[in-house]
């Protein structure tokens, strides 16, 4: 999903756009789209604003861009500006909730206990085709609490890496870890029955399809 | 030491994504060899981890990337004057 960061390209991108070559941007910016568009729908839950949002953060990462050290990778960086724009407009809107803002209130309640099956029959990825899936799996993650909906979207729609993700999101690698646990216990607990439909059926003859 | 299901639960992200050391990897896998429970909550977490990060299931609007680069590239052009 997420391309693979190219610390070479970046690092001389940076160097060639601070230098006057603004035209280059385009390029830099663009593997980041994807997760900059994700991370603010995820704070902001709307689709209009997370995309001005998206394009706001862009714009500040142009116009802060020789701020940018290099001692995190660039595309941290860049959520974590989008991360604040996301919060921003929250607080002026004065919809900031606890749990955007990383609180650990709570963080303990709740049944992280999985949905418990017999057996199972594995769905595979060429389901996706059916926009109902898709639906549905968006939709449970849509329902997470914040706190564990931020974490699966940076490390596993993303691919981010624990720390990367602890960096965007402003806390520790342990709580990365824990929130991704109950995440995807969470999900697993309330996709795992809707999801069967969608495996193939068994033939006579062992799989079918 | 024979673990548990709820022990197995505790570690099954971990032990997904590999971040478990040898001594708890053994003690699962030979917990799943005999717990059909267990086996299928794993086997279903892992599917929905493989379905989620599928590139078909959370996709841009249609037309982002254009508006986003034409808004860019209007800040950029001002910025070179």
């Amino acid at each position: 999903m997420a391309k693979a960061a190219n610390p070479q390209f970046e690092a001389e991108c940076i160097r060639r756009i601070l230098a006057g070559e603004h035209h280059l941007f385009h390029e830099l910016i663009r593997p980041c789209e994807h997760s900059i568009y994700f991370l603010l729908l995820s704070i902001l839950h709307n689709e209009a604003d997370a995309e001005d949002a998206a394009q706001e953060t862009a714009i500040k990462v142009f116009r802060n861009l020789h701020m940018f050290r290099g001692d995190s990778q660039f595309k941290t960086w860049v959520l974590s500006i989008a991360r604040n724009e996301g919060l921003g407009r929250l607080r002026k809107n004065d919809r900031l909730r606890e749990d955007s803002l990383e609180a650990l209130t709570g963080e303990d309640s709740g049944d992280f206990t999985p949905a418990v099956l017999t057996s199972w029959r594995e769905v595979p990825s060429e389901a996706l085709e059916k926009k109902e899936l898709a639906g549905l799996i968006r939709g449970a993650i849509e329902d997470l609490p914040d706190i564990y909906r931020n974490v699966v979207l940076l490390r596993d729609i993303e691919e981010m890496d624990v720390c990367e993700t602890a960096a965007t999101l402003g806390v520790t690698e342990g709580a990365v870890k824990v929130r991704l646990h109950r995440a995807r216990a969470l999900l697993q607990r309330k996709l795992a029955h809707k999801l069967k439909p969608f495996a193939p059926k068994r033939g006579l003859f062992g799989r079918g399809r | 030491m024979r673990i548990d299901c709820e022990h197995v639960w505790e570690h099954i992200s971990a032990y997904i994504d590999g971040e478990v050391d040898a001594a708890l990897r053994a003690e699962i896998d030979k917990h799943l060899e005999t717990c059909e429970i267990c086996s299928a909550v794993l086997d279903s977490t892992r599917n929905v981890v493989v379905l989620v990060a599928d590139g078909r299931v959370f996709e841009l609007p249609a037309g982002f990337s254009e508006r986003l680069h034409e808004r860019l590239e209007a800040e950029l052009q001002s910025s070179e004057k």
